[in-house]
């Protein structure tokens, strides 16, 4: 039987422990299962089309083109499953606390501190919320922080390279998503009192499993109810389910993708993906 | 139900009041949080997520719904037996690993591999009382000798003092490092059998220090050390076996060097060689005393335990039946150190005192193998088996 292949990024080394667990996981269950890491989503998302694997562990912003070019193509993407975690999150914009600045509009012609610019967290989605909330862009004003290009923004480093560059007044403000807020102020990377939260996005959803129209539902039936059966009280998953960062997985769902969907407009690499598809 | 941080950060210690606050929600409540932290919505926000609780902001404050997961870590966990010795378990588990017996241990936890990890095997129920006099009697090699004594030897009585002490040395060194191998196999469910091997490799530190310090005190080096008295050690180290190893060593071996001490003590030359004789014996007769514990329960659970040490001692004493002139320099210091110089009517004492110390020994090992449970005749027959390197 031909195992069920799913495509991920391999944004950190323990991608592989993640889904040498899965496969482990799955094949201990009866689903033959097998993987492929990319170097980035844009390469992940060709594959998927190209029929190299059957699903995809997508970034929001690779499942935004792959939507955007399914429709193109006429073919239709699912977002079958995600993590409890990946629902509704928000990005903060964070400020020196002592820089008198109160108001977003008091951040026009300031530089602002943003991670790569394929992030949709530390990017696409504040910017926009940005801008939505009046702010211009002219050059200059958008400092980035291009770790890891492809990534979309799994890494981590980014946003903590944007944080830095505010403490050390490089930046005016710097955005990031609300639990690296939390784990930057818990590890020490912003000291207690050094900034404070200027502006929260409305919630969006992050990654999810995605499929395409065509897949063997004689694989897709299995994996989703192994997935959604998956218990954290089960103490042979809960390690996979820690590493991956999650208690509990989801029925997929693409009301959160609203914000990124509508920042990737101003993405050009994204454009010209979709339009070379 | 409420909770006002003040200016507690969630980052930054008040998680724990959070943590608190959400573990009491009643069925169906929610608890109202306040703050003056700027980054209390965001850390909240965060935090819900993780915990699976429901999430809203309310003006400046948020309103957080029971967690789904606060404290789902301890479902399923497993408490590692009873904390007292009562309530040690016959096999415990290999994934209760280093818990502290009686901790809950989280389900998931590693497996470790722990060789030696049943009761039979490991357990004597005086281990906790041997441990703490352990304890209690250790001593501090600095203050208990005076090392500053003022002492003379003739040169021949100085050699053999500095001779018996380099034997010494080898031998404290095999019966430190056969403690410390089992005491990192045994499952630390055992604690106090643990506790015991490390305090008795411990006491095995001080020994090799001491006789050390003596032998290099006058001299400025060691003097010989025996291919045969090597041989002998070796096949203490080599031995895998827990029991076989504990009554080689400590019921047989230590037993033996007991009387050897005791003997250094009464015909020491000097205060110094006196004092390093009279408290290592101490240390000891608590290493003799254990091992025979633990083999006196060993032995009554399993029986047939016996024909495997009868058979232990008979392999050894093949094993070396080989190896010429085992122990020739250290009778013979033993002889010139308790003749006290070259006097013919001295050197017939000494012989004396030698020839006295190994009927000392070989009675001393016929007890020992008759609590154990070996037959008079099988005891004296495997007593005179014992090897001539005396540990
Ligand atoms: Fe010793
Ligand atoms: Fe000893």
């Amino acid at each position: 039987m031909r195992p069920f292949v799913l495509g991920a990024v391999a944004y950190d080394p323990k991608v592989v422990a993640i889904w040498d667990g899965f496969k482990q996981f799955f094949e201990d269950h009866g689903l033959p299962f097998d993987y492929v890491l990319f170097h980035n989503y844009e390469r992940q998302v060709a594959a998927h089309f190209a029929g190299l694997i059957d699903v995809a562990w997508n970034s929001p912003l690779a499942w935004v083109m792959t939507e955007r070019i399914a429709r193109k193509k006429g073919r239709k993407a699912t977002a079958v499953a995600m993590r409890d975690t990946d629902q509704d999150l928000t990005s903060v914009v964070v400020v020196r606390a002592d820089s008198g600045i109160q108001r977003v509009a008091d951040l026009q012609g300031r530089k602002i501190g943003v991670g790569a610019a394929d992030s949709p967290q530390a990017t696409l989605i504040p910017m926009r919320s940005l801008s939505l909330a009046g702010l211009a862009w002219p050059d200059g004003m958008e400092v980035r922080h291009d770790l890891l290009l492809g990534k979309h923004g799994d890494h981590v480093g980014g946003e903590r390279v944007a944080a830095q560059a505010l403490l050390r007044g490089e930046v005016d403000a710097a955005c990031m998503i609300d639990s690296n807020l939390l784990a930057f102020a818990a590890d020490g990377t912003l000291p207690a009192g050094s900034v404070r939260v200027l502006h929260t996005t409305e919630p969006y959803d992050h990654c999810n499993f995605t499929v395409l129209d065509g897949v063997d539902v004689g694989h897709v039936v299995p994996f989703l109810s192994l997935l959604l059966g998956m218990s954290w009280d089960d103490p042979t998953v809960r390690r996979l389910m820690d590493l991956e960062g999650l208690k509990a997985w989801r029925p997929g769902r693409t009301s959160g993708y609203e914000q990124v969907d509508m920042a990737a407009n101003s993405y050009g690499p994204m454009n010209e993906l979709v339009d070379q598809a | 139900m409420r909770l006002d941080l003040g200016p507690l950060s969630l980052a930054r210690g008040g998680h724990l009041l959070l943590r608190r606050a959400l573990a009491a929600i009643p069925v169906g409540g929610s608890l109202l949080v306040r703050g003056d932290d700027p980054e209390l919505v965001s850390h909240a926000r965060a935090l819900a997520r993780r915990w699976g609780s429901s999430f809203a902001v309310e003006g400046s404050d948020v309103r957080l719904g029971p967690p789904e997961w606060l404290g789902g870590r301890w479902r399923g966990a497993e408490r590692a037996g009873e904390s007292g010795a009562g309530g040690v378990v016959e096999a415990p588990p290999q994934t209760w690993g280093l818990a502290a017996r009686g901790a809950a241990v989280e389900v998931g936890a590693p497996a470790f591999a722990f060789r030696l990890a049943s009761r039979d095997e490991v357990w004597t129920q005086d281990a906790g009382r041997f441990y703490l006099q352990a304890a209690a009697a250790q001593w501090d090699p600095a203050t208990a000798i005076d090392w500053g004594a003022n002492f003379e030897l003739p040169d021949e009585v100085e050699d053999a003092v500095v001779q018996l002490m380099t034997y010494l040395i080898e031998n404290e060194t095999a019966a430190l490092i056969v403690p410390a191998r089992f005491c990192a196999q045994v499952h630390p469910h055992f604690r106090e059998v643990m506790q015991v091997l490390a305090i008795q490799a411990a006491d095995e530190a001080r020994h090799i220090e001491v006789f050390t310090r003596r032998a290099l005190l006058k001299r400025s080096a060691p003097a010989l050390s025996t291919a045969g008295g090597q041989a002998s050690l070796k096949t203490l180290i080599d031995e895998p076996d827990f029991a076989l190893a504990t009554f080689l060593l400590s019921v047989l071996g230590e037993g033996s060097f007991l009387a050897l001490l005791r003997f250094l003590e009464r015909h020491a030359p000097d205060p110094v060689t006196a004092a390093v004789a009279r408290l290592t014996a101490q240390d000891e007769a608590r290493h003799v005393a254990f091992g025979l514990a633990h083999l006196e329960r060993h032995t009554a659970v399993d029986p047939s335990l016996l024909s495997r040490l009868a058979n232990a001692i008979e392999g050894r004493h093949d094993a070396l039946r080989e190896t010429a002139g085992l122990n020739e320099e250290v009778f013979d210091a033993l002889l010139f150190i308790a003749a006290g110089g070259w006097a013919p009517a001295s050197l017939q004492r000494g012989w004396d005192a030698v020839v006295s110390l190994q009927a000392e020994m070989d009675v001393g090992r016929r007890v020992r193998l008759r609590r154990l449970g070996f037959s008079e005749s099988e005891a004296a027959r495997l007593s005179g088996l014992h090897t001539r390197n005396f540990m």
